[in-house]
């Protein structure tokens, strides 16, 4: 998705002076693009080399003087990483988000597709009115049902449980899961679905042998969508799990570790990049549905 | 922490195995035990209920409720019509949130979607085109508060005596200025909040964007070259008006996001210093003055916002729907 050629501007590689004319009148691009791409790259840089740094050195100069000695790899250390990981709690925050995170994408992904089935392939009653309150249930920002929710929780002893992240998560997983699976499921074509049925395969035949492995793709980009945003999730976490620290995720414990050691930077910079560690190793093994599902999800509430 | 491990890999292993041991069930026992004819009629139920269930618990009632808390007092014990909407209405930091989320619908979307528009473009004519995609692309991958650790550290401010290890600050004073307060400085620290949003948000536009512009047919660049237009011409004459579709929802979404923007603020400032957004000032109200009345109001504003993008998604997916 990212990388598209055919190119435009040329025709034949051109050549000699040609060449050198045509660098030269593309030059303000190319310096535009390097520039755009260091300034947009430095920060997340600076947070990488300064996580690696000894805390004297983080807090006596700037990231940046590490590249005066760009080979000297002395002046690296992993200590902030076991510091933070063990000391201030984040691998057990790593445990928990990845706890609130695979449940959270498996059971969505089950639900919505077992319903984008039965909206996109069954006859019934309603149909189209429960797809278009699906639609409508997108955009509903999710403030909306903090109060309500948290209350029930309460009553029902289920808040700042694994459980209760889950199924908010699910449930405000549904609308975008369902959209986005019943148009891919809804576009398979009909004689393919129409001849398993007059074979005599029963709907759980066909949705198992037919409509999961044909829908793959859609699945994976609702999957990493889905994945990503609960794992990257502060807002959610924070209402249903913020009293109870032994099951926070990772957002909340970096939210937590600014607020008590605001200035710690070599505890905070690792700590970052401890939260940050897998949602960049999803971004880069499965980019092509990373970018799918972003696009298709980007109106989630 | 093999304890926790394990306790991990059990509760993952529940979770996932439940849901599915669910319907495998349920569709057992209608196959079962019902005849062939009802099962056409329930069968899509079964497979539609645990979505509904799920939809109606976790965002139809709660929304339905929230309205109606919103008509009664702190402790939602006294009915009180619009007196939660008519006290936001008038209060002071309310209007501050206001005034910034406009400021950040305004800046952010601007800047973002120009900025997404122009790196598509100029991207589109070289070729390493994928490098500076990518670098631009991947802040997407990082969560709101990876992100606000990421540039606290960038805006990091020390007096003027001591060695500045915020880069920004580093920058001010090799130039010769004062360090600044980016955070603190109340001329300043909104726009120091929404450029972490740009940052965030560029990549997504410049995607979304670089896709349309792709889609353009080359003859039609190629014409306009022919009758002489140049560069600048084709992009605001050709590329634009042919792209606008896609902006239209580019802009929408980020406009979605942004008025929900909440995260960033809570990490940065915690809506301090005037920095006080919308979405924060819900979960202030929420938490920290426990007054559910006008807590929900405010989210019956932020609702109220997003109904003409709702009522928009609804009218396209119908006119979809027509042509299918």
């Amino acid at each position: 998705m990212l990388s598209t050629s055919p190119k435009r501007g040329y025709r034949q590689p051109p050549k000699g002076l040609a060449r050198f004319s045509e660098l030269l009148q593309k030059l303000p691009v190319h310096v535009a693009l390097v520039a755009i791409s260091l300034i947009w790259t430095l920060p997340s840089i600076g947070l990488l080399i300064s996580s690696l740094r000894p805390k004297e050195a983080v807090l006596d100069n700037g990231w940046w003087t590490v590249l005066q000695h760009p080979f000297d790899f002395t002046q690296l250390t992993l200590v902030n990483y076991l510091d933070v990981l063990t000391a201030e709690g984040m691998g057990q925050a790593f445990l928990n988000s990845l706890t609130v995170a695979i449940p959270a994408t498996v059971i969505p992904i089950a639900i919505a597709t077992f319903a984008a089935y039965a909206l996109a392939w069954m006859n019934f009653p309603g149909r189209q009115w429960i797809f278009i309150t699906v639609v409508a249930l997108l955009v509903v920002p999710l403030q909306m049902t903090f109060i309500p929710v948290l209350r029930a929780y309460s009553a029902l002893g289920m808040a700042g449980t694994f459980l209760a992240v889950w199924l908010a998560h699910t449930g405000y997983g549904m609308p975008l899961g369902i959209y986005l699976l019943r148009n891919y499921i809804g576009s398979l074509p009909r004689d393919l679905i129409e001849a398993a049925s007059v074979d005599g395969a029963s709907h759980l035949k066909i949705f198992t042998k037919l409509i999961v492995p044909l829908s793959m793709p859609a699945i994976a980009s609702f999957a990493v969508f889905q994945f990503l945003w609960v794992w990257n999730d502060l807002l959610v976490a924070l209402v249903y799990l913020g009293g109870t620290p032994d099951v926070a995720p990772v957002t909340l414990k970096l939210t937590n570790l600014v607020g008590s050691r605001g200035q710690d930077w070599h505890l905070l910079t690792a700590g970052a990049f401890v939260s940050m560690v897998v949602p960049l190793g999803v971004f880069f093994a499965l980019q092509r549905y990373f970018v799918r599902g972003l696009l298709a999800g980007s109106v989630k509430g | 922490m093999l304890a926790q491990g394990l306790r991990a890999l059990l509760a993952i292993l529940i979770g996932c195995g439940g849901v599915i041991g669910l319907f495998y069930g349920a569709n057992l026992l209608v196959e079962r035990w019902f005849p062939s004819r009802a099962k056409g009629r329930i069968l899509p139920w079964i497979y539609l209920a645990p979505a509904a269930l799920v939809l109606t618990a976790y965002l139809v009632l709660p929304t339905v409720l929230t309205v109606y808390i919103s008509f009664f007092d702190k402790r939602s014990q006294n009915f009180v019509w619009f007196t939660n909407y008519l006290d936001l209405l008038t209060d002071n930091v309310m209007w501050e949130a206001f005034r910034n989320n406009i400021l950040w619908l305004v800046l952010v979307t601007g800047v973002s979607v120009s900025l997404g528009l122009v790196i598509a473009v100029l991207a589109d004519r070289v070729r390493y085109e994928p490098i500076p995609k990518t670098l631009i692309f991947l802040p997407m991958a990082i969560s709101f508060v990876g992100a606000s650790v990421i540039w606290r550290f960038v805006y990091d401010y020390r007096p003027a005596d001591v060695a500045q290890i915020g880069i920004l600050n580093a920058m001010a004073v090799s130039l010769g200025f004062e360090p600044v307060g980016w955070l603190v400085e109340r001329a300043i620290n909104n726009f120091a909040l929404i450029a972490i949003m740009i940052w965030l948000q560029t990549g997504f536009c410049m995607v979304l964007l670089s896709a349309a512009v792709k889609g353009i047919p080359e003859d039609i660049l190629e014409a306009a070259r022919m009758d002489g237009a140049n560069e600048v011409q084709i992009f605001w004459r050709v590329i634009i008006p042919m792209i606008r579709s896609t902006l239209v929802v580019v802009a929408t979404t980020v406009i979605i996001l942004v008025l929900k923007v909440f995260d960033i603020v809570f990490v940065m400032t915690a809506g301090n210093q005037g920095t006080e957004v919308i979405a924060s000032r819900m979960i202030k109200e929420m938490f920290n003055f426990r007054d559910y009345g006008r807590g929900s109001a405010i989210a019956v504003i932020l609702l109220i916002a997003i109904i003409p993008v709702m009522v928009t998604n609804i009218r396209r997916f119908r006119e979809q729907e027509a042509t299918r």
